[in-house]
């Protein structure tokens, strides 16, 4: 059990080396090494959540080792209530993503090679507790995904590469400019634990050109983060990047890296920056409110499906943003509302995971039908549900829990971050509520379109789905009803983190408070 | 230190001297096939001269009636030099460029060179400055126009003979007004004399210093001086391409962080204290407007071309944009970051110009075209070459991050006023992305995978891999470069 955290972290990479051996032409044995691989960081995954202790709001199975010790740069690795969802769904979304990347046939050794890669890269960036580390592990994450996108994916591929690269390099950017800052604010050292510490203080009332430090750096990790997130208006990268992708990388980056940036805004913003939180927490929601409006407007006008998802998954993340505004009702201004907070945050890091899975499920859906019929028209389909009896009906509960049905898990989460944000934020929360009902109101449209009607004569011929589509889809399926009938195991699990996390923001960022 | 008792500490340099006679002497004396015979001699001198020069070990001094340091500053840049200088030697013995030419006096010219680049890694007088500037210059001017049956080489070396004279022309000028204000060609005399002066000659050192930085500019390819740079690159050989991107951009950014940080400083800084400035007039800022003009111009023009090696051109003037960003801060972490820098920036550019001779001769070309599909087709090739790209780029885990990482600290370390560098370094960087990028695209997102796949030669993979595999190792443990340049970082200073 020892260096379990290091071990969940390079599994992957044994498995690249692996793979770097096998000869071209074995195929299958590449995917087999693949499956394994993925399999056996699973199978630690469902370890650390096991062994994890719910009731202890820091962090657990801490490693440390010297890196650069001249440079402040140590190898620390650290899990939480906030970390371990995430380490659970990636695993879990990168197991599953190895079967739905089963038909690709172009350059295989590549592609799990660097699928394994990516792999690597975020669950580096979930653990790492240094904040060098941490960006060494964000970048990585980037190479991998630019070839995955430009070489497998579809016609527009090379340009939603480069424009997914460019983007999140910007962010990047900005955040090495705060990073740096931070760590000469905070005495030169790169240990998040430290910097928790020591940055909400270090920096009160230090102005640079007039303004406060704090919210200079604070608006560049925001950035950072906001679009990897993505957060009205950097999300347009994300549309054409989904749609490109091969599925299997449509299914990582909508189940496992949206959720980066709101992670690190968690990890990184909220912590080391609490006083920031309250200056900025009515732009949180206010963003939410158009990330909801505006993905769903944007999800209904799609004539592609897969695209159609994609703007779902800005929509969804609206409500997130909504949640972590919700924070601040914890304050003394707003009536020490911790129910609220609670509420607000849990909600959000609930519908961080949640999702995750559903947009997978959602994106690995539409794979399906794309494989066979070649094409997402959503209008060039129509009466597949006596054809494929099967698939229409998981669809349809995967539509379901998109739409945030009651008693599906997408329903729990959201209804957590509207009871949150609602004392504070009450004409924002009631406005967001009309993207619940344009979301009801896609998901259903597109479901009408494809699977009710007349049979389109040229679909006679399409199978249902099959065996290895099912087993790809199941667990999410299953996980997703779980959770919103019985929400009570996720949250104990993440509830003390939380807590602390509140606590920083609305003590520590109440005694440092210049705002 | 006398003339006499300086040559105790002189004797890299006379092992050069005696190489670069010897290959000469080799040359006259063999059959012009056989010029491998000189570049094995020259290759042999330069590595006696690279032990001698690890292992002459004194105390900072001058050398030379007070016209050379001699320090460890001066031997690390040294160092920078011959290694880039072998390596460019090796690539041009494996290069086709060069078929039909009798190639004996271009390795004796390289010599040449690296004796003019030792003059300037420890110049510390304004008629050494312009002496070992122009020895440098002279031989570039040849070895840019060394394939003389080619016109465009013809053509480079013109305009670089043009440009150097009229630029060197301008320093000069620059030079004696700083001899005239105060009667002295000693960089520490200038420095108490300028000091003395006490701002009342502000108008006439400015525009001195200016004239001045033409030269240095020029050297290092700094925008406005860059003007000759993109038609030499592409001109010239493709190995004194390399070259030139290189090793007397290493030896220009010597001259300037000694010319700058102690005759308008009093120096104190570069051992660790606070600094103060002897000169009124702002030039930090008129380096850091310098710094961001060059690279902001090297990269929006790197975007336009459609030949790599122009491509390479104008993203070597925009390194040489990052690298001015932390001169400026005048502090020992700017002058450690530069270092750093250099050397990180030695493996991954020379990598990238090496697999460009390599695609050159296999390919018969230079534009993007002859890139398509080369990921496929040449496996290695491509590997390497993605991992230069990424590499210049400034993405982890290569050196380039490491070297724009303690560059961009510097900055950040010297406080708000230099907040604005780092902001549009930052902002070049992701420019710089896209056209980096354009060469793994073409490499690997065009063209199909193929079941026939060539694998450069024994030798060739080698150099490639010498140069990858730090471009990687460096990167995520670089303790090993940060130990050398801490070592390094002491600079000859004497008291104000």
């Amino acid at each position: 059990m020892d260096n379990i955290l290091s071990w969940i972290i390079w599994i992957p990479i044994i498995g690249m080396v692996a793979i770097g051996f096998v000869p071209r032409g074995q195929q299958d044995l590449i995917k087999k090494i693949a499956a394994v691989t993925t399999g056996i960081q699973l199978l630690v995954a469902v370890m650390i959540w096991i062994t994890f202790n719910p009731t202890d709001g820091s962090f657990q199975f801490m490693e440390r080792a010297e890196w650069i010790p001249s440079l402040g740069i140590a190898y620390i690795l650290g899990i939480d209530g906030l970390s371990l969802p995430m380490v659970a769904l990636n695993a879990l979304i990168a197991f599953l993503g190895v079967f739905v990347s089963w038909n690709i046939d172009r350059a295989v050794k590549g592609y799990f090679a660097l699928f394994l890669l990516l792999d690597t890269g975020i669950m580096g960036v979930f653990l790492s507790l240094d904040f060098f580390l941490f960006y060494v592990f964000w970048e990585v994450m980037l190479l991998p995904m630019y070839f995955l996108i430009g070489m497998w994916g579809g016609p527009q591929r090379e340009y939603a590469a480069i424009k997914f690269f460019l983007y999140t390099l910007f962010g990047s950017v900005l955040m090495l400019i705060a990073l740096l800052a931070l760590y000469f604010a905070c005495g030169k050292t790169f240990d998040m634990l430290l910097m928790m510490e020591r940055a909400p203080f270090a920096l009160d009332g230090v102005v640079w050109w007039g303004m406060s430090a704090i919210k200079v750096i604070w608006v560049l990790l925001f950035i950072g983060f906001a679009i990897k997130v993505p957060v009205f208006p950097f999300h347009t990268w994300l549309p054409l990047a989904h749609v490109e992708a091969p599925t299997a990388i449509s299914v990582v980056l909508a189940g496992i890296l949206l959720k980066l940036g709101v992670y690190g805004m968690l990890r990184i913003n909220y912590t080391m920056l609490p006083d920031a939180v309250w200056w900025f927490a009515g732009a949180f929601a206010v963003l939410g409110m158009i990330n909801v409006l505006w993905g769903a407007m944007c999800a209904l006008a799609q004539k592609d499906l897969k695209k159609m998802v994609a703007y779902s998954s800005i929509s969804h993340m609206g409500f997130l943003l909504l949640g972590m505004a919700a924070v601040i009702a914890g304050g003394a201004a707003n009536g020490s509302n911790l129910m609220a907070a609670q509420a607000g945050i849990n909600g959000a890091v609930f519908q961080m995971f949640n999702h995750g899975t559903i947009s997978a499920m959602l994106f690995i859906l539409v794979g399906v039908i794309y494989d066979q019929a070649h094409h997402r028209d959503i209008e060039g389909f129509g009466g597949l549900a006596a054809q494929m009896p099967v698939y229409s009906g998981i669809v349809a509960l995967a539509f379901f829990a998109g739409l945030g049905l009651p008693g599906l898990s997408g329903f729990v989460s959201e209804a957590m971050c509207f009871i949150g944000a609602f004392p504070v934020f009450r004409t924002i929360v009631i406005i967001s509520t009309i993207g619940i009902l344009l979301n009801a109101a896609y998901f259903l449209w597109a479901f009408q379109r494809i699977f009710f009607g007349k049979l389109n004569e040229k679909y006679t011929g399409l199978v249902d789905i099959n065996r290895r589509e099912l087993f790809t889809v199941v667990p999410l399926l299953a996980i997703t009803i779980f959770l919103g009938i019985y929400p009570r195991p996720f949250l104990d699990m993440i509830k003390e983190t939380m807590n602390v996390l509140i606590d920083q923001v609305v003590i520590v960022g109440g005694i440092a408070g210049i705002f | 230190m006398s003339n006499l008792q300086s040559l105790s500490l002189y004797w890299p340099e006379l092992i050069l001297s005696g190489t670069i006679l010897l290959a000469i002497i080799i040359d006259i004396f063999s059959e012009s096939q056989q010029s491998k015979k000189v570049s094995n001699w020259v290759t042999l001198g330069l590595l006696l001269t690279l032990i001698a020069v690890a292992i002459t070990k004194h105390s900072p001094t001058t050398l030379f009636m007070d016209t050379l340091a001699f320090d460890p500053f001066a031997s690390f840049i040294k160092s920078i030099v011959i290694v880039a200088t072998i390596l460019v030697i090796v690539i041009s013995r494996n290069s086709n460029e060069f078929k039909g030419y009798h190639t004996g006096e271009y390795y004796a010219l390289l010599a040449v060179m690296v004796f003019g680049m030792f003059l300037m890694a420890s110049a510390i007088d304004l008629i050494m400055v312009y002496l070992s500037i122009e020895v440098v210059s002279l031989m570039s001017f040849i070895l840019a126009g060394y394939l003389k049956n080619n016109p465009r080489s013809n053509e480079a070396s013109l305009k670089y003979v043009i440009y150097g004279a009229f630029s060197s022309g301008i320093m000069l000028y620059g030079l004696s007004i700083i001899f005239g204000l105060t009667g002295t060609t000693n960089y520490f005399e200038i420095r108490d004399a300028v000091k003395a002066l006490d701002g009342s000659a502000d108008l006439a050192l400015t525009i001195a210093s200016v004239f001045v930085l033409a030269g240095f500019g020029y050297k290092i390819s700094a925008v406005p001086f860059h003007f000759w740079t993109p038609d030499v690159y592409e001109g010239s050989p493709t190995p004194i391409t390399a070259y030139l991107s290189v090793a007397p951009k290493a030896a220009g950014f010597a001259l300037m962080i000694r010319f700058f940080n102690q005759v308008f400083v009093d120096g104190a800084s570069l051992s660790g204290m606070g600094w103060s400035s002897t000169v009124s007039f702002s030039w930090p800022q008129l380096l850091g407007i310098i710094s961001v003009i060059t690279m902001s111009m090297g990269n929006l023009v790197a975007i336009q071309q459609s030949s790599v090696k122009r491509m390479l051109a104008y993203s070597s003037i925009a390194h040489a944009g990052y690298m001015l960003m932390a001169l400026p801060t005048t502090s020992s972490e700017g002058v450690f970051g530069i270092m750093i820098y250099l050397v990180m920036y030695l493996f991954m550019n020379l990598g990238a110009f090496f697999v460009l001779i390599y695609v050159i001769e296999k390919e018969g070309g230079e534009t993007f075209e002859h890139f398509n599909g080369l990921g496929w087709r040449m496996p290695i090739v491509g590997l390497v070459m993605t991992i230069f790209m990424f590499s210049l780029t400034g993405l982890p885990p290569t050196v380039g991050f490491i070297g724009k990482f303690y560059l961009f600290a510097a900055v950040i370390n010297a406080g708000p006023a230099f907040y604005w560098l780092a902001f549009f370094g930052a902002l070049n960087t992701v420019v710089s992305l896209y056209y980096y990028m354009r060469v793994v695209k073409a490499m690997y997102l065009t063209g199909e995978p193929s079941d026939v796949i060539a694998v450069p030669s024994f030798s060739m993979t080698m150099i490639f891999l010498l140069l990858a595999i730090p471009s990687v190792v460096f990167g995520i443990y670089w303790v090993p470069v940060l130990g050398w340049v801490k070592e390094s970082l002491l600079l000859f200073v004497q008291a104000l």
